[in-house]
């Protein structure tokens, strides 16, 4: 462990911007500062260098990525701690679970599915909405969503930037006002069409099409960032189509055709002489003075500590670090939930989900496809119906079903319940034969509003590789979340119905608390939201720091609550602080809110 | 019956004989498989013995095709337990180790390596030469225990994943349910809109990228 002792710490050469985190959004900040000025920009990433396409395809072991999750950050290093209220006595996550941060170059950028939805534009406008439309005392107790100070349609010419810049493939659903059977009639006004048309349908997906109709619901091809057809977006980055292998979700692409950091901006940035990337370097802590940050403190990959100044400095490095390193760096302030004051760790969000499975009598080939390849409905995915709504829902989510691609460590032995008396054994083998490759899944994608127990803060007990504390994250669901569960699972099992499987039931749900060992989704959020007054946010619409006006902290952090699937809103907002940090800030520095 | 069907319907079973290519021999319901007797990493033999037999109860060889015996499913979990998941590199193992809520997952210090050698001592070191039935009952007993769940949790992984990783052999498992192992490309299948089953003779990660994999286990 390496001695704090700032005077003893070697100081580098000054750049003008320090970059913490070499993902989707670090990496995105950095190229369109480097290529849109001659402002020169460090990157620190703690992790090593993504791999290349070859590299990747020798990474299509189910094992290894899937299971042992080689593709993650060391949780030897760093974990989180969890605990369902503050009566409670946090635990460590010792291994991973409801969540899973992607390691090195591209972070979870490299491994993540590819869904690229837009956000609802009520969304952004939450509390105004939920105000105007339900009697405060309908709503729940502690509820604590917040507008975000900027609006749907602020952000829509950054959603397109994004699609383009991915080439997000799908069908459009309302293109300017008008709106297009067959696309997802629920979204937001587009002001451009998807850059790509929709994925072809598959088996499953064309079920649940068929079946969603036949009830009602207007059911879409889910909005997927790896190609359809072979695209060269607006930076003059070619990529070829898909190729369905199904190693997407915890996998690099092999043939590049899912949207990586690793292939859409490095190749940009390696041939700029104002970039630079450190892999091995940890940033411990944001060092400030008089309300200004002066750099960051980090350990490399040898060990030793360096204090790397800088005139900007931006975190990018996932909501979990940036919370955790405006913690330690004690800049801005900590969140108390008791008196409701401060506003650092706050409305932290994960997500809500409801799956069932299915059984078919047939095989379906589910170890082929791609990762955002499916049908969805957006029918509940805003505002509860009113039926439900009187049973106490406020918001629903997304239904979809996917062929994503399952190999068979993940799919043997599902059959449907009570078909055998033990999970092992002669009999068991072969109802697991009998039902192998049979199996689908409906799940959810939801809404997880925020409300005002659960924040994050530094745990006491716990520390990471370097002695400083982990994040301690204080979260349990509500009746809220059971009862939308129960609502779209409702739903799902009518579709499952409809779509004539042999066998279907509810599977996984948030359950009586909050567990940080199911797996959501890696889409945590908050803790250093955006909003329109220094008061209730950490971040202005800008993601500048209220308080320290050359900090800016980019990510699902800025989230005052999740609409689920952050991954385009989040490279969206990058998009639109990017701008305000080139064409305002640069020019003249200062608080631009 | 064609190649490609005899492939199509093995998950299906043909009651009787059925044929799968384990090593250069055909393998037949009910005839045994000698025990593995390669160099272990982690277990001694003895250990090995034991775990192999469990593993063979877990998922074993009948009339539906082969078992964990064939696949060698023990050199999979030797090298796993030898390996950093064995001791815990990748994860949390930071104190105090507290009992949490259920909802917190495992939280406790022991490695997988600890948490075989206390489930040996458990099954008994003679559990390898009892019959099946009284195997079965030992088994039944620790059911509900962490080192039970893991085994069976290894059991399936040494079945189907990727033989790089010392299971799997001769793609036993992935003949056993028709998978054709990590192919580059279904474009051609995906998008059928009535499914055919595609059961295809499987191929490795190492026969699909024509070049040597180093398993985690292995670095």
């Amino acid at each position: 462990v390496p001695k704090r002792n700032m005077g003893k710490m070697e100081r580098l050469k000054q750049v003008d911007v320090v970059i913490v985190g070499g993902g989707w959004t670090g990496l995105l900040m950095a190229k369109e500062i480097v290529t849109r000025t001659s402002l020169s920009v460090l990157v620190l990433e703690r992790g090593g260098s993504a791999a290349d396409a070859s590299g990747y395809a020798a990474q299509m072991d189910e094992l290894d990525y899937n299971v042992r999750l080689r593709g993650m950050q060391n949780l030897a290093d760093e974990t989180v701690t969890h605990r369902h209220s503050i009566r409670d006595q946090a635990a460590p996550m010792r291994q991973y679970g409801s969540f899973q941060a992607g390691g090195g170059v591209g972070g979870s950028g490299e491994h993540w599915t590819g869904v690229a939805t837009r956000f609802l534009p009520d969304q952004f406008v939450l509390q105004t909405h939920l105000r105007e439309k339900f009697a405060p005392a309908k709503l729940p107790e502690g509820l604590a969503v917040q507008d975000w100070g900027f609006t749907y349609d602020e952000l829509e010419p950054y959603y397109c930037r994004a699609e383009q810049m991915m080439g997000v493939c799908g069908k459009s659903g309302n293109l300017r006002g008008k709106l297009i059977e067959g696309g997802n009639i629920h979204e937001g006004s587009r002001s451009q069409d998807y850059p790509l048309p929709a994925h072809p349908t598959t088996y499953v997906p064309g079920l649940f099409q068929k079946a969603a109709l036949e009830l009602g619901y207007h059911p879409y091809p889910i909005p997927s960032a790896t190609l359809s057809q072979s695209y060269r977006n607006p930076d003059g980055i070619s990529r070829g189509a898909c190729f369905y292998c199904g190693y997407c979700s915890r996998h690099g692409c092999m043939v590049g055709a899912k949207a990586q950091p690793s292939t859409l901006l490095m190749p940009l940035l390696v041939e700029r002489k104002n970039f630079h990337l450190r892999t091995g370097c940890w940033v411990r802590r944001v060092l400030t003075h008089d309300g200004k940050a002066e750099g960051v403190s980090f350990v490399d990959a040898s060990g030793n500590e360096f204090v790397q100044p800088a005139d900007i400095v931006i975190l990018a490095s996932w909501t979990i670090n940036n919370v955790r390193l405006l913690l330690s760096s004690k800049v801005g302030h900590p969140y108390d939930p008791v008196t409701g004051t401060g506003t650092l760790g706050k409305n932290l969000t994960h997500q809500v989900g409801q799956s069932a499975e299915l059984l078919f009598d047939k095989s379906l080939n589910g170890f082929m496809g791609s990762g955002g390849l499916g049908v969805a409905i957006g029918d509940v995915a805003g505002d509860a119906p009113a039926s439900d709504f009187a049973a106490g829902v406020i918001r629903g989510g997304t239904i979809q079903t996917m062929t994503s691609g399952e190999g068979p460590l993940a799919s043997f032995g599902k059959m449907p319940a009570g078909e055998v008396k033990t999970n092992w054994g002669s009999e068991w083998k072969k109802a697991s034969l009998r039902w192998y490759d049979k199996s689908a899944t409906i799940t959810s994608r939801d809404m997880h509003l925020a409300y005002r127990h659960n924040f994050m803060d530094l745990d006491p007990t716990y520390s990471d590789r370097y002695g400083d504390p982990l994040l301690r994250l204080t979260l349990d669901w509500t009746d809220q979340e059971r009862r939308q569960a129960a609502m779209l699972g409702k739903i799902e099992l009518s579709i499952a119905k409809a779509m004539g499987a042999k066998s279907f039931r509810l599977t996984e749900s948030v359950g009586a608390h909050y567990s940080s060992t199911m797996y959501q989704g890696t889409h945590i959020q908050g803790g250093a939201i955006t909003g329109s007054s220094r008061q209730d946010s950490v971040v202005n619409t800008w993601l500048q720091h209220w308080d320290v006006s050359n900090l800016w902290v980019v990510g699902g952090s800025s989230f005052p609550q999740n609409e689920c699937t952050p991954t385009l809103t989040i490279i969206s907002m990058t998009y639109r602080a990017a701008d305000a940090l080139v064409e305002k800030y640069v020019k003249r520095p200062g608080a631009l809110a | 019956m064609k190649r490609r069907d005899l492939l199509a319907r093995t998950a299906i079973g043909f009651g009787g004989l059925l044929v799968y290519n384990v090593g250069s021999r055909n393998f037949v319901a009910g005839e045994t498989t000698p025990t593995v007797s390669a160099g272990f990493r982690f277990f001694s033999s003895q250990e090995a013995a034991v775990i192999e037999a469990a593993c063979d109860r877990i998922f074993p060889a009948d009339d539906s095709g082969p078992g964990a015996r064939e696949a060698r499913v023990v050199v999979y979990i030797d090298r796993q337990l030898h390996g950093p998941f064995g001791n815990d590199r990748y994860r949390y193992t930071k104190e105090p180790f507290v009992d949490s809520v259920p909802e917190h997952g495992y939280q406790g210090k022991a490695t997988p390596r600890d948490v075989y050698r206390e489930g040996i001592q458990v099954l008994g070191s003679d559990f390898h030469t009892l019959d099946s039935a009284v195997q079965d009952e030992r088994l039944r007993n620790i059911e509900n225990t962490y080192f039970f769940r893991m085994l069976r949790t290894h059991t399936i992984q040494g079945m189907f994943s990727d033989p790089l990783h010392g299971g799997n052999s001769n793609m036993v498992g992935w003949q056993l349910v028709g998978y054709p192992g990590p192919l580059m490309s279904y474009r051609d299948q995906v998008f059928k809109t009535s499914v055919e089953p595609f059961r295809q003779k499987p191929v490795s990660l190492e026969q699909v990228i024509g070049s040597p994999v180093k398993g985690w286990e292995d670095e």
